[in-house]
């Protein structure tokens, strides 16, 4: 097709703007954790101080919490990613699979856990985990965010195996392997491009969760990142160098994550549910 | 061929063995939704009931519908449901139109694209609790750059920041709301895009049609039923989403900034009233399903018209 050539500059400068408009904040971020405290208030809005240090890292890093803070979050966002992929492989193996009664019925769960405001179980959970010794302990945490999340991950990984030939394994089965080797060996292999996105998108899920976190955990010791932050952030509310350093810090694993994954977020997620 | 001669043998071992396998696959998903989800669902309807506060060791009692009559008179609950339909839909509106925008951009060839791409999509990486405290930074007059161009443009006499005018501070959380989920709505729509047969294009461009025509009679039309579906979703979803107020705001000041989902968690979290904090919630619950039908009924009387 022809090209305008006014149609084209005005379309890359669209991009570029929108571009800037993306990671102006993370670059703010970014700016801030490496001015030095002197030069914070007298060069406010600059664009780039006229001299940097990384003494707000430093300090975060050996003077604070926040290592045992992303200790945790790592902890508990890793166990949670591995446990949900798991669990949703098979079940979304069975759904992509199966015809069965209840196949219906299972689906209409999911989608109906994918509706309700989350928020209304924090009072409820509280109340059960409490007697159980789950509050204020990573293990709570990893159970809440494995059932948060399995849905999601479900309709994801069926979605994926649907696009796998089903030949392939009947012809394994005719050979006399049993189905869940026929799983295992064959399909799972293919499905990894699936796997790995679903690892992505449950690490990146639990790693932000912020409310749950908060009402669970109270005290240091089991504090994710983001409570964590929120914590340093009421009590020490004038070192914005430090908070942004690890602002930073947070920012990290889910930018590697999102880094890994986003060749696959076109194609998961028109095929999966949408969820944030 | 073992499995009819099995057959034959043991029928109703072989047929339970084959009707119970897709259960045996599903039945750790299922318990996991049903024991950590469903279960405190229940329970959390049936606090909204009772008298609980965790500070209350003796409460527990019914107190029948002695919530919901408080609810009626709760002026801070009136507030935070005219807020949500302000933060829902102001949220999915902005998010939609760039959202789409950025789809048609990124939809055209160009050379790269991929990275374009992968750095549109970028603050949708970012942790909800980090896109809030960023931009009350960038908000902030003493270390962010916003309010000096506010003022540098003639829109505010001095710098401060809009998080703490009553008039204003619903707007800190959807510009960071808005900023962050472009991108969602952007991945999606494009995908849908990409599933539009090109050859229609070039056929329509054949016979004369011109790039607005185009757009109309064929871009629109495929893309109707993901919007449609899309922007369901994430209205409920937004209208449920306290993270960024809660951060940013906190619901202040004066609860201009309080939405339904956010005034649960301050009730059950700072306040430690459970059974008040179900009440709403349940009220949320009871708006959203009359929402949904509402959506499947209306599209329903479409279809049949159309």
């Amino acid at each position: 097709m022809r090209r305008n050539p006014v149609l084209t500059v005005l379309h890359r400068l669209a991009i570029g703007l929108y571009i800037a408009f993306a990671l102006f904040p993370l670059y703010w971020l970014l700016k801030v954790s490496v001015t030095p405290n002197d030069l914070l208030y007298s060069e406010g809005v600059r664009m780039w101080p006229s001299r940097t240090s990384l003494e707000h890292y430093a300090f975060v890093i050996a003077n604070s919490d926040f290592p045992r803070f992303f200790l945790n979050s790592v902890i508990v966002s890793g166990s949670t990613a591995v446990i949900v992929t798991l669990v949703a492989a098979i079940a979304g193996y069975a759904l992509s699979r199966f015809a069965f009664r209840g196949k219906y019925w299972i689906t209409a769960l999911m989608l109906l856990t994918q509706m309700f405001p989350l928020v209304m179980l924090i009072a409820p959970m509280f109340k059960i985990l409490s007697p159980l010794g789950l509050t204020n302990s990573l293990t709570g945490l990893i159970v809440v965010y494995t059932a948060f999340n399995v849905p999601f991950a479900t309709f994801l990984m069926q979605s994926f195996f649907d696009g796998i030939p089903r030949d392939l394994e009947e012809a394994a089965m005719i050979d006399g392997a049993t189905r869940f080797v026929a799983f295992r060996q064959i399909i799972l292999p293919l499905t990894l491009p699936g796997i790995a996105a679903t690892l992505g998108f449950v690490f990146t899920a639990a790693w932000s969760e912020l409310l749950f976190a908060l009402m669970l955990i109270s005290g240091n010791a089991a504090a994710t990142f983001p409570v964590g932050l929120l914590t340093f952030v009421s009590k020490f509310s004038v070192d914005f160098g430090q908070m942004m350093a690890a602002g930073i810090l947070a920012l990290i694993p889910a930018a590697l994550f999102f880094l890994l994954i986003q060749r696959y977020l076109v194609q998961g997620l028109t095929a999966g549910a949408v969820k944030g | 061929m073992t499995a009819p001669v099995a057959a034959r043998r043991r029928p109703f071992l072989s047929r339970l063995a084959d009707a119970s396998e897709p259960w045996l696959y599903t039945a750790p998903a299922l318990i996991l939704i049903v024991a950590v989800m469903l279960v405190p669902l229940v329970l959390g309807i049936s606090y909204a009931f009772r008298d609980i506060k965790l500070l209350n060791p003796f409460g527990g009692g019914f107190v029948g519908l002695r919530h919901f009559e408080a609810l009626a008179t709760d002026e801070a609950f009136r507030t935070a449901l005219v807020n949500t339909l302000w933060w829902t839909g102001a949220s999915v509106v902005f998010q939609f139109v760039f959202g789409l925008i950025l789809a048609l951009l990124l939809n055209q060839p160009f050379r790269g694209r991929a990275v374009a791409q992968a750095l549109c999509f970028l603050p949708w990486a970012v942790p909800s609790f980090l896109t809030g405290l960023d931009w009350a930074w960038l908000f902030n007059p003493v270390i962010g750059p916003l309010p000096h161009w506010f003022v540098a443009l003639g829109l505010m006499d001095t710098p401060q920041s809009i998080l703490s005018d009553p008039d204003l501070a619903m707007w800190g959380p959807i510009i960071a709301n808005v900023w962050w989920g472009i991108p969602f709505f952007a991945i999606t729509l494009l995908a849908a895009l990409q599933a539009i047969p090109k050859d229609l294009y070039e056929a329509a461009a054949i016979d004369g049609a011109g790039p607005i025509e185009r757009f109309r009679s064929i871009t629109l039309p495929f893309l109707a039923p993901t919007i449609a579906i899309t922007i369901l979703l994430r209205t409920v979803w937004i209208s449920n989403f306290a993270d960024l107020i809660v951060v940013m705001t906190n619901g202040g000041p004066a609860d201009r900034t309080q939405i339904v989902a956010s005034y649960i968690f301050t009730t059950a979290f700072r306040r430690l009233d459970f059974g008040y904090a179900s009440a709403i919630a349940l009220v949320l619950l009871v708006l959203l399903l009359a929402y949904s039908m509402l959506i499947v009924l209306l599209r329903q009387s479409l279809l049949k018209r159309g």
